[in-house]
């Protein structure tokens, strides 16, 4: 305030002494001339005074940044000490402040310039979004003719892109890159202030269709996916479509926490949903319910139901938009881990069953709908800091075929070298279906993984 | 025919979603009743509940035994934080793993980030340990904007306390003489509580610690302790075998006697290096509610300065 009267001062008097001059000078201007000029003045002055308020900006920040320079440890009660306030904000300000500047222009004209280029351009990176990139290696091993991979392979690279978008949303990016080319595995954005409650996503996302469904590659107990998913959910990617999603807390008894979400896609979702017109549109219904039982421990229980187009009808003499597919979900997680152990110990039990209702003809080309089932039942347990184990047993049947019926059982084993890697083993036994051969095959296989987070700190998963 | 009937279906669907929404109704807001305030940890609510006094409910997020690093984002969060007012931080990304989440699903406009009932302590705190140069994770889990654990120095907890008397009468410009009054009282009693502890940790001024993690330095700096060394070869890096025998030969050499642990810390390794160097493990809380007794910010310190002082009175 000081300084802005100073220059005042001194801007009022240069005008003062122009305008004194002005009537001396040989060949007076004309009028006109004499308001430009005094327009030129005064955005000139204009422009001083916000350089040498930006400067002050600047000492500021760079004061917040910097260690205050408090004299010593002293005493609370001796000390005057500006609760608030950083103490040095009010030292190191007060440096340009103090000293009454005969000429305060020209080192403020100089600040000007250092802040249009260096402050803007640093500035501008504050705004970047958070970005991170997850590396997944897989390696395989031993025996599989049903559904084989690779034996060494960068299965995904996924790179997040995760910011504020303004006062009233947030938007996040998960672009996978993976062997064969690149898939915005999700985008975005949700609207995180709108009234009653209500929780708006919009883009393409990871349909809230059970547990399973919702988790990224990278956050899974397991190197695979669980043989149901395979089978009847549409594979690795899952129900994972561009759409509409909305969420509310429901009422509920007292400390039970209940949630429903209603999500309406365009229908197309790995071989599970097609559209073919536009009005095949596919939704999702979520319940979730989940309580504390202490603490430590808690469950965690889910219903959801899914229903879109599938291809079935294709081609076939009958109205292929007949075709539908309804899924049917039931989870239960039960989790404990003691707080003042959180990082050594942990346990999860985890069960999610699947009914997928796929309409299809059979092969006399009749109607009719396949009931096939699944289930996978998965559980772990964190042995120290380090190491975790755990166990998953899988069962399904087949979504275009009910009666084959595949199952199998993994183990795993996970290694920690810090919170931004991971090495896992899983050793992984399948009792398949051998299309070709029509005949049961077993499966005895061997994967390895090596996960790898550079850049911003995510989320842990829950 | 199957066509009408599956536009049927879906159209019933449809509107029981939207009967669902329609239902139900904005909780009712109890006016003028006391402001609800979340905190991440329990430290900020002792500190929110100094200043706000009976004018305020307070709630903590974090327990304070728990590792403020790894809290899990429990649904049942989500039905505290919806309801809340005012949301306080403690920042420098200490909660970045559980607390962006909690705060963006639970359709609390009032306290998303930068909104007016979003309150970061970290703003008014003295920050420590601030990495200057290149910052990379061969150092671990380091925090790029600073020490977050900057409330254990009580200059901070007068800081923090002052910011948030002034939200509090931003927030109820009707109470503001009476947040001003209690600020006063706690600024009056902090000081001589701090004088108090001051002169007790007098004895010992200089004396060289070990900690666990870096959760001390400002305690230390306080108080007059020289941190020389941490059981963690990196912050978030478990204890290795190596590091270890190199703190001891440390420890050994300078006669550092006290390995100063938090709660949620596995003992082992502390107490492996205790026997070696004849020192001893003293379990220090980092905040409020880590023991029973520990029920407020004055306590905090009580309790750990008498620990303290009783350890180094035994390893003379």
């Amino acid at each position: 305030m000081k300084r802005f009267s100073v220059l005042s001062l001194v801007v009022l008097s240069a005008v003062s002494a122009y305008a004194q001059e002005k009537p001396a000078g040989a060949a007076a201007p004309a009028p006109e001339e004499v308001r430009i000029r005094a327009l030129e003045e005064q955005v000139r002055t204009l422009a001083e005074e916000v350089a040498l308020l930006r400067g002050e900006l600047k000492t500021m920040r760079d004061a917040k940044q910097a260690d205050p320079a408090t004299g010593g440890h002293l005493l609370l009660a001796s000390t005057r000490i500006e609760p608030g306030v950083l103490p040095s904000s009010t030292s190191s300000t007060a440096a340009p402040t103090a000293a009454p500047d005969p000429n305060p222009a020209a080192p403020a004209a100089q600040l000007a310039q250092t802040q249009t280029y260096g402050g803007a351009t640093s500035n501008a990176k504050l705004l970047n979004p958070d970005i991170s990139l997850i590396g997944d290696f897989i390696g395989t091993a031993g025996r599989n003719t049903v559904s084989p991979s690779r034996s060494l392979e960068l299965h995904e690279s996924e790179v997040g892109l995760q910011a504020i978008i303004d006062p009233y949303a947030r938007a996040d990016a998960f672009i996978s890159f993976g062997e064969t080319g690149v898939n915005v595995e999700e985008g975005y954005v949700t609207f995180t202030s709108l009234p009653a409650g209500l929780l708006l996503r919009v883009g393409k996302m990871r349909a809230e269709f059970g547990k399973v469904n919702t988790i990224h590659n990278h956050a899974l107990p397991f190197i695979d996916r669980p043989l149901v998913t395979n089978n009847l959910v549409g594979g690795e990617d899952g129900i994972d479509d561009a759409g509409i999603s909305l969420s509310r807390f429901l009422p509920a008894p007292k400390n039970w926490f209940l949630q429903g979400t209603a999500q309406v896609f365009r229908g197309d979702s790995s071989d599970v949903f097609t559209a073919s017109r536009r009005q095949d549109a596919s939704v999702v219904g979520h319940l979730r319910l989940y309580r504390d039982l202490g603490e430590s421990t808690n469950i965690d229980l889910g219903a959801s139901y899914a229903r879109g187009h599938n291809t079935a009808g294709v081609g076939t003499a009958f109205h292929p938009e007949n075709f539908l597919t309804n899924l049917y979900s039931a989870d239960a997680t039960l989790r404990w881990k003691p707080l003042r152990r959180s990082i050594y110990h942990s346990f999860l039990l985890r069960n999610e069953f699947f009914w997928s209702a796929r309409d299809q003809l059979s092969p006399l080309n009749v109607f009719q709908t396949q009931h096939a089932f699944g289930l996978y039942s998965d559980s772990e347990y964190r042995v120290n800091r380090r190491w975790t184990v755990g166990g998953r047993f899988d069962r399904s049947g087949r979504a275009t075929n009910a009666s084959l019926t595949d199952t199998g059982f993994s183990g795993i084993l996970t290694y920690w070298p810090s919170e931004f890697s991971q090495i896992r083993g899983q050793y992984r036994y399948g009792h398949l279906w051998d299309v070709p051969n029509d005949r049961f095959t077993n499966a005895n296989e061997f994967l390895f993984q090596f996960l790898f987070v550079m850049g911003a700190h995510g989320a842990h998963p829950f | 025919m199957r066509r009408k009937e599956m536009t049927t279906r879906s159209s019933a669907l449809l509107a029981a979603c939207a009967l669902i929404f329609a239902i139900i109704s904005p909780p009712a807001s109890r006016a003028d009743s006391k402001l609800r305030i979340m905190t991440a940890t329990t430290d900020l609510a002792s500190l929110a509940q100094e200043v706000g006094g009976e004018k305020v409910d307070v709630e903590s997020i974090a327990r304070g035994y728990q590792d403020p690093h790894f809290v899990e984002a429990k649904p049942s969060f989500l039905l505290k934080l919806r309801h809340a007012d005012l949301l306080i931080v403690v920042g420098l990304e200490l909660e970045i793993g559980w607390l962006p989440p909690l705060i963006s699903q639970s359709t609390n406009p009032k306290i998303q980030v930068g909104a007016p009932g979003y309150f970061d302590a970290s703003r008014f705190a003295k920050i420590l340990e601030i990495p200057t140069g290149q910052v990379t994770r061969a150092e671990g889990d380091v925090h790029p904007l600073g020490n977050p654990h900057y409330w254990l120095d009580p200059e901070n907890g007068l800081r923090i306390a002052k910011g948030i008397q002034n939200k509090l009468s931003e927030m109820r410009p009707g109470d503001a003489a009476y947040f001003a009054q209690r600020y006063d009282s706690f600024e009056q009693r902090l000081k001589q509580a701090d004088e108090k502890w001051l002169a007790e940790m007098q004895p010992y001024a200089g004396r060289k610690i070990v900690t666990y993690h870096r959760s001390w330095p400002n305690f230390a700096e306080h108080f007059h302790l020289d941190v020389v060394g941490y059981v963690e070869p990196r912050p978030g890096i478990p204890p290795s075998p190596q590091h270890t025998v190199e703190l001891i030969g440390q420890m050994k050499r300078d006669g550092v006697k006290i390995i100063v642990v938090e709660p949620y810390f596995d003992l082992k390794t502390p107490n492996a290096i205790a026997r070696d160097t004849g020192g001893q493990v003293v379990v220090l809380m980092p905040s409020v509610g880590g023991e029973k007794e520990i029920t407020d910010y004055f306590k905090l310190f009580d309790y750990d300065i008498a620990k303290l002082k009783q350890a180094f009175d035994t390893t003379k």
